[in-house]
């Protein structure tokens, strides 16, 4: 099967203060039509960036992509011009964010704001971009949609301002949406229901679905595939099924090993020591400071291997994954 | 927007002035002395004193006084100037339209190249042409007004005669008063000749009393626009794949609104009280100049008018800003 979307090589540089950084190194993904593929990472491991990265949507100008590839339908998004971004922004692809809070616009009804696009891509008329909203409102279960369509983001819950979110990014049914940590700033009640609809959704309209998160129980419930992040580059990718019974980077059985299991007493295992700032990473495998398995070699730059077919890791002594 | 809300407002805008003209009453009441005796000098004549405490009711309790006083207002009468016998109303309304015309024109100028130059300032931050605007902006801000006036006469009218150094009209060129406000009528009276005319008066000091408000509503456009920039929402707008344009007028200039309607608001009631010194310099017949030579000719009546108007004139544009705000951020409209 043909992948809808993928990345090579990419390498993200944001300019500061106290000099430049790498917040995405060398990331290599694909995503295949229909398909949800799972980034996770600790905060600043560069899951968001690489996000932004695909719709060209970095703060500018501290940051700017310095290297790879991003084919979006054989078309590279690194090199296209803007008004041909802009064309794919919100058309075939959609994105939304963490903060459902923040992210509509205050002074404009929510109508307005899932009409824009309506009418902008699908140069529809503003009876029909209407007509076409309140059916996305109702898609994303909210009840009256109707009369919401009217109301502005601040008369409306956490919940149904994401559920809002949702469906704007619906609104012109794209190829593939990026959902960057979409139920995060939610309750955990709330979130499974954003989850669920997401799913059902992604059926319906067979979308492929890049979901961003930290959290391993939503990879869980709804990935097929999982690539993991540390410190700018990926450390693993796998089947989900796999990653979760074979995980093959010791960061990755770290994070696992720090889950709450049942039935078990004392206190949770930690992955030792602390992410090192980008600024500063040591020579080679960045987590080799926090790593049991860590030696000499670890001070050169692993090479990224399949340990079996789709499973793919970069470290010099990965875990044993023969089942 | 709900009409109950105007309706306190405007119950609101009452009380205050009512308040204003009991401050404005008592003020000669309790300045020491006979006001009699201070509006006629110390070389005034007993028969004349008399004559002037029974015109203006000081014979009266101040109680009395008070309600004359109030009700006189009520009916638009704030009584006689000394220096030129005319009612006062009067003599304050047809200022107050020239000062009107002035400062509005003044205001227009102030906004739309304040925000122009604020909102290229915040997009294109740290470029050339955001350190040029704020510095001609912090220059702005800095220049006494009579220099500026005087320079500005000087390039335009003396070295380069292109427009006229005072006055509101072209002598021998009339037009019917209709608003008041010479530019309206000259379009009212359908006289092409009188429109430029009036227009190019207006020029040099509505450029003069627009600079300070003009940097400030600058740089209050620049840094609030520098926060809504980042704001999620123009992200999503951006992701939504809204063009720049869109972005910025649309998503962005939308919320930097409030803080600079606030600052459009305060300038304008300085304006309107302020022009003193331009109107001086382009011998414009305005309110600002009314009252300093009504101070100075201790004309009570004259300067009592004036003190009502401005404070009715801050109310209004108080309550005009806050209605503004309901209009542009609907989270004010539940607060009500």
């Amino acid at each position: 099967m043909e992948p809808i979307l993928q990345i090579q090589n990419l390498t993200t540089r944001f300019t500061t203060k106290r000099g430049d950084l790498t917040a995405v190194d060398g990331v290599d993904l694909h995503i295949n039509p229909g398909e949800t593929l799972g980034v996770v990472g600790e905060s600043g491991c560069g899951k968001s960036v690489t996000a932004l990265s695909i719709l060209q949507l970095l703060p500018r100008p501290i940051a700017r992509i310095a290297g790879g590839s991003i084919l979006f339908k054989g078309q590279n998004l690194v090199t296209a011009p803007l008004p041909v971004i802009r064309n794919i922004r919100g058309n075939q692809i959609s994105m939304i964010f963490q903060e459902p809070m923040t992210s509509l616009n205050p002074v404009y009804t929510v109508g307005f704001q899932i009409m824009e696009p309506l009418r902008k891509h699908r140069s529809m008329k503003k009876a029909a971009a209407r007509q076409e909203a309140a059916g996305l409102l109702d898609l994303v279960g909210i009840p009256e949609p109707r009369s919401r369509l009217d109301d502005y983001p601040h008369q409306l819950s956490g919940g149904m301002r994401q559920r809002v979110m949702i469906a704007m990014a619906l609104a012109c049914r794209p190829d593939l949406m990026i959902a960057d940590e979409p139920t995060t700033a939610l309750d955990v009640t709330i979130q499974a229901q954003i989850l669920e609809l997401m799913k059902q959704l992604q059926k319906e309209i067979g979308m492929a679905v890049m979901l961003i998160t930290h959290d391993l129980g939503v990879v869980a419930e709804t990935c097929h595939r999982v690539v993991v992040m540390y410190a700018g580059k990926m450390v693993e990718s796998a089947d989900v099924n796999v990653l979760f019974s074979r995980p093959a980077h010791p960061y990755t059985r770290g994070l696992f090993d720090s889950l709450p299991k049942r039935g078990c007493t004392g206190p949770l295992p930690t992955i030792k020591g602390a992410v090192p700032s980008l600024l500063n990473l040591p020579p080679g495998c960045a987590f080799q400071d926090r790593c049991d398995a860590a030696s000499a070699r670890c001070r050169q730059t692993p090479p990224w291997q399949e340990v079996a077919e789709g499973h793919g890791v970069r470290c010099w002594h990965p875990l044993e994954v023969s089942p | 927007m709900t009409l109950g809300y105007i309706s306190k407002r405007l119950f609101h805008l009452a009380l205050i002035m009512f308040g204003v003209s009991v401050v404005v009453f008592l003020m000669l009441r309790m300045i020491p002395g006979d006001p009699a005796q201070l509006l006629l000098g110390e070389f005034a004549s007993p028969e004349e004193l008399a004559r002037l405490r029974e015109q203006l009711g000081l014979n009266q309790s101040l109680f009395t006084q008070f309600w004359i006083y109030i009700s006189n207002i009520v009916q638009g009468d704030m009584g006689h100037s000394i220096r030129t016998n005319a009612p006062v109303t009067g003599e304050i309304w047809v200022r107050l339209i020239a000062t009107l015309e002035l400062s509005l024109a003044a205001m227009c100028i102030a906004t739309f190249f304040g925000i122009a130059a604020g909102v290229m300032s915040a997009v294109k931050q740290h470029s050339l042409w955001d350190y040029g605007a704020m510095f001609m902006a912090l220059v702005g801000v800095s220049m006494p007004i009579f220099w500026l006036g005087l320079m500005l006469i000087y390039l335009f009218a003396v070295k380069f005669p292109l427009l006229p150094m005072m006055g509101r009209i072209s002598l021998g060129l009339e037009v019917p008063d209709v608003t008041g406000l010479m530019v309206v009528d000259a379009v009212v009276a359908g006289s092409w000749q009188s429109f430029v005319s009036a227009l190019k008066h207006l020029l040099l000091p509505a450029f003069t009393l627009a600079t300070i408000p003009m940097a400030i509503v600058a740089r209050i456009t620049r840094s609030a626009m520098l926060e809504v920039l980042n704001m999620d929402y123009v992200r999503t707008a951006r992701a939504k794949g809204m063009t720049e344009l869109v972005v910025i007028f649309r998503h962005a200039l939308r919320n930097a609104f409030l803080p600079v309607v606030t600052v459009l608001g305060l300038n304008l009631g300085l304006l309107l009280g302020g022009a003193v010194l331009t109107e001086t310099i382009f011998s414009w017949p305005g309110l600002g100049r009314y009252v300093v030579d009504s101070l100075s000719g201790r004309d009570y009546a004259a300067v009592q008018g004036c003190i009502l108007v401005f404070a009715l004139l801050m109310a209004v544009i108080n309550l005009a800003v806050d209605l503004i705000y309901v209009v542009l951020d609907p989270r004010i409209r539940v607060n009500e």
